[in-house]
């Protein structure tokens, strides 16, 4: 076993740790924290692999961004905690299904990569960057073009809309929206 | 060098585990986490051959996945937050108007 190996076993043990976690976890903000776990293993993994930007990327964006992202949703979402409220009655269900799932697909890598092994090649930002932006340069603008859609859509979905207020004042929408107001 | 079995093998435990919060979870934030570790589990595969084959096409396709998924769980954030400001609840057995 190479050092690289031994490191890998670590990352896929903790990710696995962090992944499971995630998914059983009682407590929301907890399963968040193990999302920022899971994703630092993942992104621990592409360093392994030689994919340095990737790796970085990983670590702005999911990290960075998209965990702060979701915590913020938990904090303006009023989620209970237990496990009753969190899992639903599929658990034994969905049990079978992700193991049989997992059985599935180590068996297939087992069977296709099972002692394949490969000297990681270092990928330089520079390759990629001028990867990027000579074959890639469509897909690369629609992805932009993407992003504003979706930031656009996302503020106009949940902004409150202060014209509607004003005119159902008095009358509210339904029950819940009654009680709270 | 590394065994390439070993990034496949996480991808595949991420992604089970992605399975099982999808199906087994209620809060709509943990349901989309969950993808969020789908998508991920699929990005350690595109590293994984990408480095393998020596073709960086699957780093590149990995880094539009990241993007993507950036924009979706954005939306997803957005949809979910309006859902609770009208009906209190952000569970997704109760959002069932669109079942049969």
């Amino acid at each position: 076993m190479s050092a690289g190996d031994i490191a890998f076993v670590i990352v896929l043990a903790v990710g696995t740790f962090a992944a499971i976690r995630l998914v059983t976890s009682r407590n929301v903000v907890r399963a968040a924290l193990y999302l920022v776990v899971t994703l630092a293993t993942v992104a621990a993994s592409y360093i392994l692999l030689g994919a340095e930007f990737v790796g970085w990327v990983q670590v702005l964006i999911y990290v960075g961004a998209i965990v702060v992202l979701v915590l913020f949703g938990l904090m303006l979402t009023r989620a209970p905690i237990g496990r009753d409220t969190l899992d639903n009655q599929q658990r034994g269900v969905a049990a079978a299904v992700a193991v049989v799932v997992l059985a599935g697909l180590a068996y297939l890598v087992l069977d296709a990569f099972g002692g394949v092994r490969f000297a990681v090649p270092a990928t330089k930002v520079s390759e990629v960057g001028a990867s990027l932006f000579s074959g890639y340069v469509l897909p690369f603008e629609v992805v932009s073009v993407l992003l504003l859609a979706a930031l656009i859509g996302a503020v106009v979905i949940a902004r409150k809309d202060e014209r509607d207020d004003a005119a159902t004042q008095g009358e509210p929408r339904g029950a819940a929206r009654g009680a709270r107001t | 060098m590394i065994h390439l079995a070993y990034p496949l093998l996480l991808s595949a435990m991420l992604f089970s585990a992605g399975v099982y919060g999808v199906l087994a979870r209620r809060n709509a934030i943990l349901v989309l986490m969950s993808i969020e570790l789908m998508l991920n589990a699929v990005n350690v595969n595109l590293v994984a051959f990408s480095q393998y084959l020596h073709q960086l096409t699957g780093q590149i396709f990995a880094l539009f996945v990241i993007t993507v998924a950036a924009a979706e769980i954005g939306i997803g954030l957005a949809i979910v937050i309006l859902i609770y400001r009208n009906r209190e609840s952000v569970d997704v057995d109760k959002i069932d108007l669109l079942k049969w």
